[in-house]
């Protein structure tokens, strides 16, 4: 246990903790607005999405990388294998673009008929997790398959293993999508507390479901990499739920979700390295303890008024 | 020019047409009265006025300065509310949203009209209370002061007082009738109450298989309101 500790000084560690700290506090940042918008369902949903995307991204790597000596074959190295190289080294950069296409097509049908919308997200996600654990079967990165599924589904190691150039989209896209946020705090306040009135004062209510869509995408991609693409969900509705236990207004929810979604995300990471267990489960366990305390500070009283 | 004229209006929703033919016109200093049963389509009108649902056909125009932006509205709750952690200077603040336009943040003239119309309200003494904790009561002055933010011009009030009891009721009433004669602000209300319709409207509008719209004073004289009046009458007695 004593030897796990000595690993904080290591950079990958010291890495890891610093894009935890990010991802955890932009995916408790929306966590309130998906809960109260009764959008959660769309980020599991999406979650499963990148799931797919990301086995296809591992199928189109051996073949960028056949185009890419071909290239070389033919003498023309240079840019192009360039940045065919830095797709092949970032999957993200596939994934990305197709969570997002995906979360705007399943807010573009959730939003005409309730129904239609919940089965074409059920068969979104479902289809993709299924296809997705195909392609891993058909094409397989490693010999050990499940283990690949394993890591993929849970996380367990990723998030250790993030080369610096993930560490750097990591650092940007959280940095934006918490831009993002302040900048139209009041607007997405007003969206999730009463869309048709923010509609009647002129608001584009359009515009920012969309946007709020958009930027769960990228929280969710970013997520993958933390807990893996089954446990998303609980990073982004957690902190919420808990936050909600014990505050009453929505800064203070979004703050104290904040808070608490950073902490267990420090506390979850080393704990998971002195224990040696898999980084995600660690987290969520964290973060379903601290639902947990909130639950009975609230049944004690603390947050309520005294009338 | 009046504020608000409707010609011809057909709607509904997805092609399935709920009522056609509405003509009806909105002056300002009014207050209209909406009555029918329920389902005869009354929240759908106000939403297809408030550019909520695209009319199925005919047109709607908005006139005497007034901005389809510019209209305070107070909608029939909605379940999502109710458990919504927000405060009520949270709430009513996001009333000053069309206000701001593009800009992020609320200045220093916002802040002053929302606590200007929570003082109106009544309400100053909730400023930091969790909306989800008052009563229907205060729930409603919260919503109208939320309102009185976006306008001070239209108000189109979705069933203000429905949950509410006889003596809130009444303050409610006497709050709008003080808005509508003291504050010069349009009021068009949905309402199941005719009696304090007939009492406190200027005009009424009755949609159902057939559509009165004019004074009070012609349409207690009309068959139409002499049918719906008995029916409402035997309901209550
Ligand atoms: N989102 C919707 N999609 C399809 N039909 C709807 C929708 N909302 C309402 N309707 C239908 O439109 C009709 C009119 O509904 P509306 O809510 O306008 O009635 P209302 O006059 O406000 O009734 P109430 O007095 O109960 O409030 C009803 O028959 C209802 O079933
Ligand atoms: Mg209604």
């Amino acid at each position: 246990m004593i030897g796990n500790l000595r690993m904080l000084s290591a950079a990958f560690v010291q890495y890891a903790l610093i894009v935890a700290v990010l991802i955890a506090l932009c995916s408790s940042l929306l966590g309130v607005t998906l809960v109260l918008k009764r959008f959660a369902f769309i980020g599991d949903g999406l979650s499963h999405v990148a799931f797919g995307a990301m086995a296809v991204a591992g199928v189109l790597g051996p073949v960028l990388k056949e185009i890419k000596s071909g290239l070389g074959e033919a003498g023309l190295e240079g840019q192009l294998s360039g940045v065919i190289q830095f797709f092949i080294d970032n999957d993200m950069m596939f994934i990305l673009p197709v969570t997002i296409v995906c979360a705007i097509l399943l807010l573009r049908t959730g939003q005409n008929t309730r129904i239609k919308g919940d089965s074409a997200l059920a068969m979104i996600s479902v289809g993709t997790l299924a296809v997705g654990y195909m392609l891993l079967n058909l094409f397989p990165k490693s010999s050990n398959v499940s283990s690949d599924v394993c890591t993929s589904l849970f996380g367990s190691t990723s998030i250790l293993t993030l080369s610096i150039t993930e560490v750097w989209l990591s650092v940007v896209l959280s940095l934006a999508v918490m831009v993002i946020f302040l900048l139209f705090y009041n607007k997405i306040f007003a969206v999730t507390f009463d869309e048709d009135f923010a509609h009647s004062t002129g608001t584009r209510v359009d515009r920012y479901n969309l946007l709020i869509a958009m930027v769960v995408a990228v929280i969710i991609v970013l997520a993958m990499n933390l807990v893996g693409s089954l446990l998303i969900s609980a990073l982004i509705i957690f902190p919420a739920m808990t936050a909600m236990r014990v505050f009453r207004s929505f800064k203070g929810v979004t703050i104290c979700s904040a808070v608490v979604s950073v902490t267990c995300a420090v506390l979850g990471i080393l704990l998971s390295i002195v224990f040696s267990t898999p980084v995600g489960s660690t987290i969520v366990s964290v973060d379903i303890a601290a639902f947990l305390i909130f639950c009975i500070l609230s049944w004690a009283g603390v947050g309520k008024r005294k009338a | 020019m009046a504020q608000l004229s409707v010609e011809d209006l057909s709607l509904g929703y997805e092609g399935h047409v709920i009522l056609s033919g509405l003509h009806f016109a909105v002056n300002a200093g009014d207050y209209l009265c909406i009555v029918g049963e329920n389902g005869s389509g009354k929240s759908t009108l106000m939403k297809t006025i408030l550019g909520l649902q695209k009319p199925l056909g005919g047109s709607i125009a908005f006139g005497d300065g007034l901005k389809p932006s510019e209209i305070g509205y107070l909608p029939q709750q909605t379940q999502v509310q109710k458990d919504f952690p927000a405060t009520v200077w949270e709430i009513v603040l996001s009333g000053c949203q069309g206000r701001i336009g593009k800009k992020p943040f609320y200045g220093a003239a916002e802040k002053r009209l929302a606590l200007e119309n929570m003082k109106k309200m009544e309400i100053t003494q909730f400023a930091k209370r969790c909306y989800r904790e008052l009563s229907g009561g205060q729930q409603q002055r919260v919503l109208l002061a939320r309102a009185l933010c976006a306008t001070q011009k239209l108000l189109l009030l979705d069933e203000p007082v429905s949950g509410l009891d006889p003596k809130v009721t009444l303050e409610m009433y006497q709050l709008i009738e003080g808005l509508n004669r003291d504050g010069h602000v349009t009021v068009v209300m949905i309402s199941h109450d005719i009696s304090a319709a007939l009492h406190y409207a200027t005009h009424i509008l009755h949609i159902g298989h057939e559509t009165f719209f004019g004074p009070k004073e012609e349409y207690v004289k009309s068959s139409m309101a002499k049918r719906f009046l008995a029916d409402e009458g035997g309901k209550t007695k």
